[in-house]
């Protein structure tokens, strides 16, 4: 009997770890085709030179040399980075003053406030690049340039000039994601007890000393996520200026970014190898600024927690 | 005391000043698709809605198959999640309840597959779905967000937490199969993390942009983002039927997130900070 129930337990152990591998593997036959494949792939095109249609051609490390030697790569790196600590950074400090007095228990309307600053991320990049393209275009007579003349200042060329098109870009990327990060630190400032703050206001901290020394530094950990995602996201960037700036797009440089130029060599110049060689650039560019940032706050964290020792 | 309410005034004036820049594109959108071009070039701009509206929305409907390109991306949308609700579902009851050889580095591997940018195999991609003749298909618009490893992640926390060893434990006692455990006891159960689940992926997937501009060229298959950017390429382009489009393109969405705001917003805490 003992060794008749043994054997149907070990059967019964097989037959799940049989279900486990058939239950996963959806993903993991997907990914090998759609996923590992391709990006495999791409690093071997990289070292190729291919226009899509004809044989490959081995070139060694060509294709890298091109697109570091390209002042339009060095240009839209530039770009990227520019528009996105433009677009990104505020966003931190607003969203958390936002975040910090939606969580505050003498608000009314709070869920309409919080809806309210939401509802631009439920809202595409295309139509957030189209709506903010007409509201910034060349036009003295655009809505941006109006204001801006009331205000006694002269029209810009939002999206023919250098820093018109970054400012565009950025606020439109800051637009329609503050709503998100607000949401985050306001989960974040949730999870802080209110006994905190009450026993700060005994003491006698004022607003400014409760966020100072009770609010940011609980804060830490979802601002260290924000950030993050920010970095990533905006290395990333591809959508919004592309349709903002739409017919000149790929044949203009103020707000080409990264994303853009791999598609432009891929897809409108059919160099396919270069386009390659851009994506595992890409690829070391988001590695590096992801352990920088890992570096960065962590080093923090050590800095801090040796001082107090 | 004076000060305190001094304080919070100027806390409701803030606020009312962040949603009024939150809002105003919107009412702005409204206000250019009722509107006709030369409205546009007017001084002082022009703030309040006209009577275009109808005309406007011919235009688009001219310009681009505008109800074909919601259709398309509504299966599109629909499609994709369902199908990452069901992938990520199984993955995650056999990440939550079962014991195999290499558990947890297959799990760690899915989670690193999040830090590989989408653009790195873009190229290779497309040459893949045009090799298998999927170009110009919703089929192709679609299967690269098939892959999700953040529902995987999402729906293996949830099963863990919410479905207990024993519940699963009993059932196989009775001679339930594992499949029929998921699909009576987990399902049922998890069903509040699908929706959390279901609108982040179906959110993402309606706002995609790149991946289906770069395999969509057939106008009857653009899905409405592409549709809506291909009315932008001109360089004297109507604003009034742009903006119509857009307009009647993020109104849907805009509904559906006034009906669930709360559900939507807890989504994002959900899928990022947990």
């Amino acid at each position: 009997m003992g060794f008749k129930r043994g054997r149907k337990y070990r059967s019964e152990e097989t037959k799940d770890k049989i279900s486990a591998y058939l239950y996963i593997s959806p993903f993991f036959i997907i990914f090998a085709i759609i996923g590992l494949y391709p990006a495999v792939f791409s690093i071997f095109l990289a070292f190729q030179d291919w226009n899509g249609l004809g044989e490959m051609e081995f070139v060694g490390l060509q294709n890298f040399s091109v697109v570091l030697q390209d002042p339009v790569f060095w240009k839209s790196l530039y770009n990227t980075i520019i528009m996105g600590i433009m677009g990104t950074a505020p966003q931190i400090i607003v969203g958390i003053i936002l975040a910090f007095i939606l969580n505050q228990a003498f608000l009314k309307f709070r869920n309409a406030f919080r809806a309210m600053i939401f509802l631009p991320y439920i809202t595409s990049m295309v139509a957030v690049a189209l709506v903010f393209g007409v509201f910034f275009s060349n036009n003295d007579t655009a809505l941006a340039n109006y204001t801006l003349q009331l205000f006694g200042m002269d029209s810009v060329n939002w999206k023919t000039s250098e820093w018109g098109a970054k400012i565009a870009i950025s606020i439109m990327v800051f637009w329609r994601w503050i709503g998100y990060n607000t949401i985050i630190y306001l989960a974040g400032l949730q999870s802080i007890p209110r006994t905190f703050y009450e026993a700060a206001r005994i003491d006698g901290a004022n607003v400014f000393q409760q966020l100072r020394y009770i609010t940011i530094p609980l804060l830490k950990p979802f601002i260290i996520l924000t950030v993050f995602f920010s970095t990533v996201g905006a290395l990333q960037l591809f959508t919004e200026p592309t349709v903002f700036l739409g017919s000149s797009a790929f044949s203009r440089t103020e707000a080409m970014t990264v994303v853009m130029y791999l598609y432009r060599d891929a897809f409108t110049l059919q160099s396919f190898g270069t386009g390659s060689a851009t994506a595992v650039i890409l690829l070391a560019i988001i590695v590096i600024a992801s352990v920088v940032n890992t570096y960065l706050t962590s080093g923090v964290k050590k800095r801090k927690k040796g001082r107090r020792i | 005391m004076k000060k305190i309410k001094v304080g919070r005034f100027l806390v409701y004036v803030f606020m009312i000043i962040a949603s009024f820049l939150s809002l105003f594109p919107f009412y702005w959108m409204f206000v250019m698709a009722t509107r006709s071009s030369a409205a546009y070039n007017s001084i002082p701009p022009t703030m309040t809605p006209g009577t275009q509206l109808v005309e406007n929305f011919q235009k688009v409907l001219n310009e681009i198959p505008f109800f074909g390109a919601m259709l398309n991306t509504l299966i599109v949308c629909l499609v994709v999640t369902l199908v990452v609700l069901l992938i990520s579902s199984l993955a995650g009851f056999a990440f939550a309840k079962f014991k195999f050889p290499g558990k947890n580095f297959l799990f760690v591997a899915i989670l690193l597959t999040m830090v590989i940018p989408p653009q790195l195999g873009l190229i290779p991609q497309y040459f893949l779905v045009a090799e298998f003749g999927l170009l110009d298909t919703l089929l192709g618009a679609m299967v690269i967000f098939f892959l999700n490893p953040l529902g995987i992640f999402l729906m293996r926390q949830y099963i863990s937490q919410s479905v207990s060893d024993e519940l699963v434990e009993a059932a196989k006692l009775d001679g339930c199969s594992n499949f029929r455990i998921f699909c009576n006891i987990v399902l049922p159960i998890v069903l509040p993390a699908f929706a959390t689940l279901g609108i982040i992926v179906f959110t993402a997937t309606w706002g995609e942009f790149l991946w289906q501009f770069t395999v969509l060229r057939d106008p009857d298959m653009y899905t409405i983002q592409v549709a809506l950017s291909s009315m932008n390429t001109t360089s004297n382009v109507d604003f009034g039927m742009l903006l119509s489009g857009v307009f009647w393109a993020t109104i849907p969405l805009v509904i559906v997130f006034l009906m669930f705001n709360k559900l939507f917003i807890s989504s994002i805490t959900e899928g990022s900070v947990k």
